[in-house]
């Protein structure tokens, strides 16, 4: 980092010059954004940064109020230990 | 599999108001919440509220959470604290995760309010150690006992930096500084007077722009900004805090709401995408309701009252009318309006009333 480079995604380390150049490769959504750069993939599941992308979104024109969408949300939509999805063995 | 005729997702002001009203009228009723104690925001909150005394006048946040909880329970509201929905399972079930363990839920009705998170402020910087939201750093004081910093800019002169400031100057902290793009101080004035009497320095038309030190925050760097938010080269100044706060605003946490396929709208006074409602607090999917900051962020008062609104009409659609039930709702209608009457209020009055047009044209 030489200090002016500015991080949207802090949990997959994704800065705006990486969204601005999946912009310009005709990325134009959050979950398109989100398959390129991995932006919204980590542990907090895009809470700060969706709405960050969101903003360059319509900053950069692409698109609007009328327009802009959230990312699709994902079963869990919190992170959750995968023995709490198992049953626990205990026969329920 | 927990069977139940309501389930709330979220015990702040607008869920228990939400559970309450439905319990009163006879709905079985059962709410879940993340936190260790129920509230919400209202949890953190230890100054006395304004307003009229119908809204808790002159009570202290935390206070008023647990006159509304005291209500539930005595209703037989059943409350599961430190419980997390994780979203839909494939037979139209909730699943929520509690104890270690998920338990699916079927419910007749379900009423969200998922309430808000805090808006993020990207700028060179922001990701090191002393850069925090405004929230967190109140959860820090007012819940935990600890100081997020000594010296603090706040960014984001609305209610939530005002008090904050206010809040953190009285447990020892000295706020060096609060910024606001917009022109003027955008939170209640009754509420900058107190930090501005203290001699805080508030610089309206001015933004941070970037935090700066080895491994943790040592200087933030703040500048005017031009009329189009942009900040004017050449106006930068450094000043020496160990925390930089971000108050810049909230949005709705819309992912359950989205598992349930409610229709979504944009509206930016009311913090961005959230999901459209009809005038009772129903979602475009006719068995979910969303009330509170996730319907729009608002205030507290107006929280518990689409909650209650949501809680009555919930009710009745399960079968459970009370004779006044009609009257009520109407009632908490008016006194909503009442609410956003306000010059403040005026943004997200239109707001409102884009979100619930759209919402009705789903039910006509």
């Amino acid at each position: 980092m030489d200090g002016t480079e500015i991080y949207i995604c802090r949990c997959e380390e994704v800065t705006r010059a990486d969204v601005l150049q999946a912009i310009a490769q005709g990325c134009h959504t959050v979950a398109s954004i989100k398959r390129a750069t991995r932006a919204g993939m980590g542990a907090c599941q895009g809470r700060m940064c969706g709405r960050l992308i969101q903003q360059i979104l319509m900053s950069q024109g692409i698109q609007s109020p009328e327009t802009i969408e959230g990312d699709k949300p994902r079963f869990p939509i919190v992170p959750c230990e995968t023995g709490a999805l198992g049953g626990g063995g205990d026969g329920e | 599999m927990r069977v139940t005729d309501l389930l709330v997702v979220g015990a702040g002001p607008a869920g228990l108001g939400a559970a309450i009203e439905a319990a009163r009228l006879g709905a079985k009723v059962l709410l879940v919440d993340e936190n260790l104690k129920a509230g919400g925001q209202l949890y953190k909150q230890i100054h006395k509220f304004f307003g009229s005394g119908a809204h808790y006048a002159g009570t202290r946040g935390f206070q008023i959470a647990d006159i509304l909880l005291g209500q539930a329970e005595e209703l037989g509201v059943e409350t599961w604290l430190d419980t997390r929905a994780l979203g839909l399972l494939d037979d139209g079930t909730v699943a929520v995760l509690r104890k270690g363990k998920v338990e699916p839920v079927k419910a007749g009705k379900i009423i969200l309010a998922t309430g808000a998170k805090e808006n993020a402020l990207a700028f060179p910087g922001w990701t090191l150690p002393g850069v925090m939201t405004a929230g967190a750093a109140q959860t820090f004081s007012n819940v935990h006992g600890t100081l997020a910093g000594k010296r603090i800019l706040m960014v984001g002169s609305g209610n939530v930096g005002l008090i904050v400031s206010y809040q953190l100057m009285q447990a020892g902290a000295e706020i060096c500084a609060l910024v606001e793009a917009a022109p003027q101080i955008t939170g209640y004035l009754v509420h900058a007077g107190k930090i501005q009497r203290a001699g805080v320095p508030v610089y309206t038309g001015h933004t941070v722009v970037e935090a700066r030190g080895t491994g943790e925050v040592e200087e933030a760097v703040i500048a005017q900004v031009d009329e189009r938010f942009q900040p004017i080269p050449g106006t930068e100044r450094a000043l020496a805090v160990d925390t930089i706060l971000l108050a810049v605003g909230l949005n709705p946490r819309t992912e359950l709401a989205a598992m349930f396929r409610c229709q979504t709208t944009y509206e930016g006074a009311l913090g961005g995408i959230l999901p459209v409602h009809d005038g009772w607090m129903r979602s475009t999917n006719p068995d979910i309701y969303v009330c509170g900051d996730l319907a729009g962020v608002e205030e507290a008062n107006t929280a518990l009252e689409e909650g209650r609104l949501a809680g009555v009409h919930a009710a009745c659609a399960l079968g459970y009318h009370g004779e006044q039930a009609q009257e009520k709702m109407n009632a908490l209608r008016e006194s909503l309006r009442s609410l956003r009457g306000g010059a403040h209020a005026l943004r997200r009055l239109s707001g409102k009333e884009r979100v619930i047009e759209k919402g009705e044209s789903a039910y006509v």
